[in-house]
């Protein structure tokens, strides 16, 4: 298998090396890729739209509906992801196990039980319990804000510099990751839970494909966003660049749900209680 | 585009790609697949397409490194090839 | 001789490209962990990915966001100047699609550990067929 596999991938690429010989020099400007519709973008976004990233018009406006779709994988990856996984929530509570911060005492509590004393000063305590470090929470906990600042200055700023919806989505729930990865699994959910961030990714495709529903209803195009210039102040072309900050903000929150619902559920196996 | 740079980093990317399949340890499959996705990030950004860079210097780097660690954690670190 | 080199200098990292797609390849077809074939996958992806952004490559041009100034005012903008901002909008999304596929793909082989205790292919395929 291993001779056979490495024959079939040598011939395979000898034979796609050959074929290089016909592509156009590395950077070549006149290459037939940069010739046709591309420089009618460039030449003509900062008009159109008013986005001087070309990157993000063409992402959003010229080419709006293939976006639209590519959120709608998205989204059912994470379906997908929550089917495969996910177990249903036991009726009667397992018996936990809870640990005395200062003494080090571990307490197992069964079914319905509860703990009398203050409930700060115990941890729970799982069947994979790892010590916590106390200088990565704490800083983990400091940095974790500004992450979030930075993940809505991306989204919000993407239309002049590199950056957008996709990006900031990612960064934001990479800050709730880091959330439970520097603590645990249930602060997380705490936090934020199992229901907001699947609400989060449905709601995100709803504003995308919603906005391209009222431009239908205005009387233009699906996702021709000039439609929305009797809504939004400053004309049609910046109609247009508002129209693209809409649907930015509802990528982000569509790809952020979704990294956390996929997350939660590889880390704990679908079973939202232990877990990385 | 300074061509010694890409070169380099090039080399580096191909080096992290084969000691991803490797090596006999799934842990370090993950941890150098995101060091290759790291180096691909940086030859995105030498080629000029900011954007690529910056979702792949977040989501391939960052998001599906997690993903593996987090699959290597539930099931097992050993591996025979 | 020197038709030779131009061809190395020009279509170098075009074979680089096709070096590493191979080496996914390689890893989807003679690898035997399902992760290791997962990362595999993933090399090929990032090779595509790769090569497509080259495409959009021009020499001496700059990042494709326009110059401006606050009010808007700008030159004359020439295509040449800028870097072909097409490929970079088609891969962004890929990308994006590619992690949340990877998700799936690693949830199914969670899925395949507990039910069979084991990554290696053959041993999968043993106990499929003793069963």
């Amino acid at each position: 298998m291993k001779n056979l596999g490495l024959l079939i991938v040598v011939l395979v690429g000898a034979v796609l090396i050959y074929a290089t010989t016909d592509f156009p020099p590395f950077g070549d400007p006149e290459s037939p890729a940069s010739l046709h519709v591309s420089p009618r973008y460039l030449e003509n976004s900062l008009e159109e739209t008013a986005v001087p990233n070309v990157v993000t018009s063409v992402l959003v406006d010229y080419r709006g509906l293939d976006t639209m779709f590519e959120t709608t994988v998205v989204f059912a990856a994470g379906v997908a992801c929550f089917l495969l996984l996910r177990v249903p929530r036991r009726r009667t509570p397992a018996p936990r196990q809870y640990r005395h911060r200062l003494t080090g005492l571990t307490f197992r509590i069964k079914d319905g039980g509860e703990i009398s004393l203050p409930l700060q000063e115990f941890e729970p305590m799982e069947s994979i319990w790892t010590p916590h470090d106390f200088i990565i929470e704490k800083v983990c906990c400091y940095l974790i804000p500004f992450i979030q600042l930075f993940g809505l200055f991306v989204i919000a700023h993407g239309h002049h510099s590199p950056g957008g919806g996709f990006q900031g989505g990612v960064i934001l729930g990479a800050s709730i990751i880091l959330l439970s990865l520097s603590h645990d699994l249930r602060t997380a959910l705490k936090r934020m839970g199992e229901k907001t961030s699947a609400l989060f990714s449905t709601f995100g495709v709803l504003i995308y494909a919603g906005t391209g529903a009222l431009c239908l209803l205005l009387g233009y195009n699906f996702l021709d966003y000039q439609a929305l210039d009797p809504l939004l102040p400053g004309g049609p072309v910046m109609a247009r660049y508002h129209g693209i900050l809409l649907v930015e903000v509802g990528v982000g929150m569509a790809v952020m749900g979704t990294m956390i619902w996929i997350f939660r559920n590889l880390a704990s196996r679908g079973r939202h209680e232990e877990g990385l | 585009m300074i061509w010694q740079l890409d070169l380099l980093i090039l080399i580096l990317v191909v080096l992290c790609g084969i000691g991803a399949i490797m090596i006999r340890d799934l842990l370090g499959t993950a941890i150098l697949f995101g060091a290759y996705s790291f180096m691909m990030c940086l030859l995105w950004a030498i080629m000029g397409a900011v954007d690529v860079a910056f979702t792949e210097a977040s989501v391939g780097a960052g998001v599906s490194t997690v993903f593996f660690v987090a699959t290597v954690y539930h099931t097992t670190r050993r591996t025979k090839d | 001789m020197e038709e030779v080199l131009r061809l190395v200098v020009e279509r170098y990292n075009y074979w680089i490209y096709i070096t590493l797609m191979m080496i996914g390849l390689y890893a989807l077809i003679a690898k035997n962990n399902l992760v290791k074939k997962i990362v595999g996958m993933n090399i090929f992806q990032t090779a595509v990915i790769l090569f497509y952004v080259s495409i959009g490559v021009k020499k001496g041009a700059t990042i494709p966001i326009i110059e401006h100034n606050y009010d808007m005012a700008h030159q004359a903008i020439r295509a040449a100047d800028y870097v072909n901002p097409l490929p970079h909008v088609l891969m962004l999304t890929a990308i994006v699609v590619s992690v949340a596929t990877l998700g799936v793909a690693l949830a199914i082989t969670i899925m395949v550990y507990h039910r069979y205790l084991t990554l290696e292919e053959d041993e999968i395929l043993k106990q499929i067929r003793e069963s």
